[in-house]
């Protein structure tokens, strides 16, 4: 299973797509951040100063709906840079991500206070549901936060970090690689199902009522969060793309494309591995922890393995080893999500299987490929 | 549990020997007349008198009793409103009833069940009941009868019963039931006063393995509320402790073979879905995400022929098999044909595009049997459970998807192993460009070989509508657990399946009792990826240059 | 006891499910040569690069590198930073990096994640590259993507990728397999000017180019060694000429 010799045929027709050595904006990247200034931009004017009446007023739906996608999107931008850059498939991802969210969502628990259903000032509602006495030790300190947010990264990373050094190390690699992770996703998944680990079992965490002090049923509350992800998405992608413009980035790159050359070339290939994982593993839990106080519930189904397969379709749509591309990929398939769910729930799930198949079959580059493809022809 | 308790089989087994009319206990002559009138006094008594009535009826030695008193047991007796005549029915319940003669055993016509009175029973008459009806039972030529007999009659002994027992035990040929007869008397010897007799009766218990007998051993354990034994003689008291431990470490020794049987059948059923996995995955390089689906299809197929013949449970599993495997064989065929041949060299987009592939059949199954679970109903002959002794007991169904395993497993290796077809197969996946050369149509034979990966999933599927409900997420559940195994196994090989299969379902289960089932599952996903440090390529690796070139 | 090698491999003996792919193999490379390899299929060539690159273990023998470096116990990147390159049989360069990529990744230098993710390429390294994109006939090619190259040139790429790690000893396996003439002819004077600085052992089948490059050859059959000296003598060998040269 030497990785040089996985994936020729898809490899082979991909170009020097966004990797230009020359440190300069290519085009599509240099759209992508103008789009994200006017969302940033926009969308603040358009629900706090737009009146509701008007057909250009974003209602606040549209907001949530807006800050999932951008979550989602720097979810994919997490899952593009190991596998379109490095050919490491993880179909765990959602596991990050999902350590994010319940880090962020133990501090936001802990902002209910007196305010629960039961008015511990303590205990969350299904601590005193579940007959706690006393609040578990890791949820000490979770009432700050600064705490919160250094363990969003701290839980992300050790995951990635224990999880990629014994994969990593004993060279699992190519599809083993895709399924442990998959295994553990799911093994996190069962786990957090349980009422005894002091996450909330099947309910998980919700009915939140404020962040940092401010009302999370506000308009502005909301308005802020969405700026604030965006501005996370646009400093990732702008993070990533260091990282793939340095000299670590072309190493990575001859890693995917001949491990073991670049391993006879004295290169630690798995400290690379490792360490680009737990960058992205990083990013996951970031946009996890972005995503809970806006969506307003996290639960151990987010944990589920099809999400995080999910979102390699969403990077395989917009087209991998593009970063900007893996974000498009995220927010289109999503936007045909809300609105196949919304008015064809049975077709759904036949529509995102065949665009899996189609993907895979039709369009191994991406949108993104396409256009540029076309671009080209021109 | 779907299995018949054992004293409904027994109680089934005595039936048909009543009406068979085989066996009488007592020669003395049979008397019509007398035994007519006692059993019409059945009517108008009271419980109590109908106990002492049915214990009369037992020793009157005529040939119909213990036909007449099983249907008693059974709410089967009644007598005609119009005439008073006491009848036997063929049901319970019904209308009209068909009867049966009480004297001769033969049809008595049918008479609506509004001109009929059933002789009604309650639970200590049953029990009395019971015990009379055993007695007649320990004559039978059936083995398994006299046993259930003995088991019947040692929930409540009396004298006579007891007499019964040591006349019987004289004669009986069976060690099994003999030992249970052993059994019985000991437990009523307990009773004695003869300290020298009950600590023989102590050590005779000993080599049981009865729930119940051991709880009577312990009841000689307890203590008074004021601190003193219950017991006063210390030699029964003594003896009873060491077998009260005695059986309790057998007990728990056959709980553990229990234990692992489960694991195996579980096991079995990995072992079923991993070895469609080896040949998909190990043989072709394609990661078949859809293995589980096919493997639900399967499964739907079983429920889809058990409603096309209803009258024919038995066979319809039967059916189900080669059924299955020709739907999802040929499921994976068109797959194959139409999406995976593009892929080929490229595990990580076979990956994706047949995870497409899973979704969509989840969905059209949805579409078309509903979100909602289906079940299967398990045949007869493979309900109930083998009875291996007291604290043992193996359930059929389980039994015969082990059994059905090894025999897919065993099939599959001579498949490949014997068959052009297997050869072509082995010759593809080594080699492809030199089998083309040697005339081999390589094209036909992946289209071939998927198809029979893929058949065995849905093979596999008509084993687990045998443990489990069907429905649209079957595949899921089981999938993630599979791909471990192959991983565990070693990829491409059939005996790392069946070993790594079988260990990973026994692992699972012996941990279940200890950590739960989350935490067992947990525990064997960590161990599995601390194995890999060790062995990165499975249990049985495959070495040598070729192993890079995969 | 001989001394002063470059490398020294003894009683090296491999199985693969009980196939013996070297048998007690012993062999020498002394500074500075160019040494040849030769021998049937399945001698055990390519077996012994693997063990000398730590990719295979063997059963017994040992593998030392100079007099102080074992190699039986060192991972394939101490084995490279300790100055043994090695070119496979198969050119592999990276086909999405430029030729120019390729070499700056060869670079003699750091390895570490931390520092190549803030490493700028210095004018004494793109100097020194320059030499190499000379030396292996690139200058032009220097900013193609690697896949585009023809074969010859993603072997002399190889080449240069291996001269960029300054490596003492060079193992280059068939290094003209699939080359025209015109790329063999150039081939054979890119790796005779090599040796005298660094040693190399090439393994080959071609028989004129051994002949056109070798001072000294070594026969392998069945994993031993059969036969040892120059190109005539080696040639002459009876058992040579069974084995090898189907005489």
């Amino acid at each position: 299973m030497s990785g040089e010799k996985q994936e020729p045929g898809l490899w082979k027709r991909t170009t020097l797509v966004a990797r230009g050595t020359t440190g300069q904006f290519d085009q599509g990247a240099r759209w992508f951040l103008i789009v994200l200034a006017t969302v940033a931009i926009a969308v603040p004017i358009l629900n706090q100063a737009v009146p509701a009446s008007s057909p250009l007023h974003l209602s606040a739906f549209g907001i949530t709906l807006l800050g999932k996608y951008m979550c989602y999107g720097m979810l994919a931008l997490a899952v593009d840079l190991i596998w379109g850059y490095c050919g490491i498939l993880s179909l765990g991802h959602a596991a990050f991500f999902s350590l994010g969210g319940y880090a962020m969502g133990m501090y936001l628990m802990r902002q209910i206070g007196r305010r629960g259903v039961y008015g511990d000032p303590i205990l969350p509602d299904f601590m005193v549901f579940l007959n706690y006495k006393a609040l578990p030790w890791f949820w000490h300190g979770f009432n700050h936060f600064a705490l919160a947010a250094v363990m969003v990264v701290v839980a992300s990373a050790l995951l990635a970090w224990v999880f990629g050094w014994f994969a990593f190390r004993s060279r699992v690699t190519g599809v083993y690689f895709s399924i442990i992770t998959q295994a553990l996703t799911y093994a996190l998944m069962l786990a957090f199902f349980r009422n005894d680990m002091g996450f909330g079992g099947n309910n998980g965490f919700t009915d939140f009522k404020d962040i940092l002090g401010f009302d999370l049923h506000s308009d502005l509350t909301h308005v802020v969060l969405l700026v604030a992800t965006t501005i996370a998405l646009a400093a990732s992608y702008l993070a990533c793309r260091a990282i793939v413009e340095s000299r670590a980035g072309r190493v990575v790159l001859a890693i995917r494309d001949a491990e073991s050359r670049a391993r006879f070339l004295g290169y630690p290939v798995e400290t690379f591995k490792l360490w680009l994982f737990v960058f992205s593993g990083i990013i996951a839990g970031i946009a996890g922890a972005l995503y809970v106080p806006q969506i307003g519930i996290i639960n151990p189904s987010e944990f589920a393995p099809i999400n995080s397969i999910e979102v390699v379709i969403w990077v395989a749509v917009g087209g991998r080893g593009t970063l900007y591309g893996a974000i498009v990929g995220a927010i289109l398939v999503n936007y045909a999500k809300t609105y196949f769910t919304g008015a064809f729930p049975e077709i759904w799930l036949y529509a995102l299987g065949a665009l899996f198949v189609l993907v895979t079959l039709f369009l191994p580059r991406g949108i993104i490929g396409l256009v540029q493809s076309r671009g080209r022809e021109k | 549990m779907r299995y018949l308790s054992m004293g409904g089989r027994w109680l089934f087994g005595l039936s048909l020997l009543a009406l068979s009319g085989v066996g009488s206990l007592h020669a003395q002559a049979p008397d019509d007349t007398s035994f007519l009138s006692t059993l019409g006094e059945l009517r108008e008594a009271t419980y109590s008198d109908k106990a002492t009535i049915v214990e009369r009826l037992g020793k009157t030695g005529h040939p119909s009793t213990q036909a007449v008193l099983t249907a008693f047991l059974e709410d089967r007796l009644y007598f005609r409103n119009a005439d008073q005549k006491v009848f036997l029915t063929k049901t319970a319940e019904g209308d009209p009833l068909n009867l049966i003669d009480p004297i001769s055993l033969k049809d008595a016509g049918s008479s609506p069940a509004d001109a009929l009175t059933k002789i009604g029973s309650n639970n200590g008459l049953r029990s009395t009941l019971r015990a009379t009806v055993a007695h007649f039972a320990l004559a039978s030529p059936d083995p398994a009868v006299r046993l259930a007999a003995v088991r019947e009659m040692s929930k409540a002994l009396n004298e006579p019963a007891i007499a019964t027992l040591r006349e019987r035990l004289q004669v009986e040929t069976n060690a099994g039931v003999k030992k249970e007869m052993a059994t019985a008397l000991a437990l009523a010897a307990l009773d004695g006063s003869d300290s020298a007799a009950r600590v023989a009766a102590v050590e005779t218990l000993k080599q049981s393995v009865s729930q119940d007998v051991r709880n009577r051993l312990a009841l000689l354990l307890d203590k008074n509320s004021d601190g003193s034994f219950a017991e006063k003689d210390d030699n029964v008291r003594k003896a009873a402790a060491s077998a009260v431990g005695t059986i309790d470490s057998w007990r728990s020794f056959y709980s553990g073979i229990q234990t692992l049987f489960f694991g195996l059948s579980l096991g079995s059923v990995l072992v079923l879905i991993a070895i469609g996995l080896a040949i998909t995955f190990g043989v072709m390089g394609v990661i078949n995400m859809a293995h589980g689906e096919l493997m639900m299809l399967g499964a739907y197929t079983t429920y889809v022929v058990q409603m096309v013949m209803p009258g024919h449970i038995g066979i319809s599993v039967l059916v189900a098999v080669p059924a299955a495997f020709i739907v999802a064989g040929l499921t994976g065929v068109l797959m194959e044909r139409t999406i995976i041949r593009f892929l080929y060299g490229r595990p990580l987009e076979t990956l994706l595009a047949t995870f497409g592939v899973s979704l969509i059949l989840q969905q059209a199954v949805r579409s078309i049997f509903s979100a909602n679970n289906r079940s299967v109903i398990t045949p007869e002959w493979m309900s109930g459970s083998l009875q291996v002794n007291d604290a043992l007991a193996i359930t059929y169904n389980r039994l015969y998807i082990v059994i059905f395993a090894l025999f897919v497993f065993a099939l599959i290796l001579l498949v490949l192993k014997r068959t052009r077809l297997g050869l072509d197969i082995r010759a593809v996946s080594q080699n492809r460009s030199m089998a083309k050369a040697m005339g081999i149509r390589t094209e036909w034979v992946d289209a071939m070989t998927f198809g029979l990966g893929s058949g065995i999933a849905g093979v596999a599927g008509v084993a687990l509508s045998q443990l489990t409900n069907v429905g649209p997420n079957l595949g899921q559940s089981y999938i993630i657990d599979s791909f471990m195994v192959v991983v565990f196994g070693g990829v491409g090989n059939l005996w790392g399946s069946l070993i790594g299969g079988m260990s990973m379902g026994a692992v699972n289960e012996l941990l279940e009792p200890y950590v739960g089932a989350v935490l067992a599952k947990i525990l064997v996903l960590v161990a599995l990826i601390l194995f890999i440090q060790r062995r990165p390529r499975g249990l049985f690796p495959q070495t040598g240059r070729a192993a890079d070139d995969k | 006891m001989v001394r002063n090698k470059r490398l020294y491999i003894e009683d090296l003996t491999v199985s693969f499910d009980g196939f013996k792919a070297l048998n007690k193999l012993t062999l020498y490379v002394e500074p500075g040569e160019l040494l040849c390899i030769i021998g049937p299929n399945g001698a055990g060539k390519t077996t012994m690069m693997d063990v000398i690159t730590g990719k295979t273990r063997p059963q017994s023998g040992t593998a030392w590198f100079g007099e102080g470096v074992n190699l039986l116990e060192m991972r394939e990147a101490e084995i490279v930073a300790a100055g043994i390159g090695r070119k496979f049989q198969k050119p592999t360069v990276f086909e999405q990096l430029t030729v120019f990529e390729n070499l700056e990744l060869a670079l003699a230098g750091t390895r570490s994640f931390w520092k190549t993710l803030r490493a700028r390429i210095s004018p004494a390294e793109r100097k020194r590259i320059d030499e190499v994109l000379e030396i292996i006939g690139l200058t032009d090619q220097r900013f193609s993507l690697g896949r585009i190259l023809a074969h010859g040139q993603k072997q002399w790429l190889e080449i240069g990728m291996l001269l960029m790690q300054n490596p003492e000893l060079l193992l280059v396996d068939e290094p003209v397999a699939g080359m025209t003439p015109h790329e063999i002819e150039r081939t054979a004077q890119l790796l005779t000017s090599l040796a005298g600085e660094h040693s190399v052992v090439v393994v080959e089948h071609d028989m004129a180019f051994v002949r056109s490059i070798a001072k000294r050859v070594t026969v392998l059959h069945e994993g031993s060694v059969i036969a040892e000296g120059d190109m005539d003598k080696v040639q002459k060998d009876p058992k040579v000429k069974e084995v090898y040269l189907g005489e």
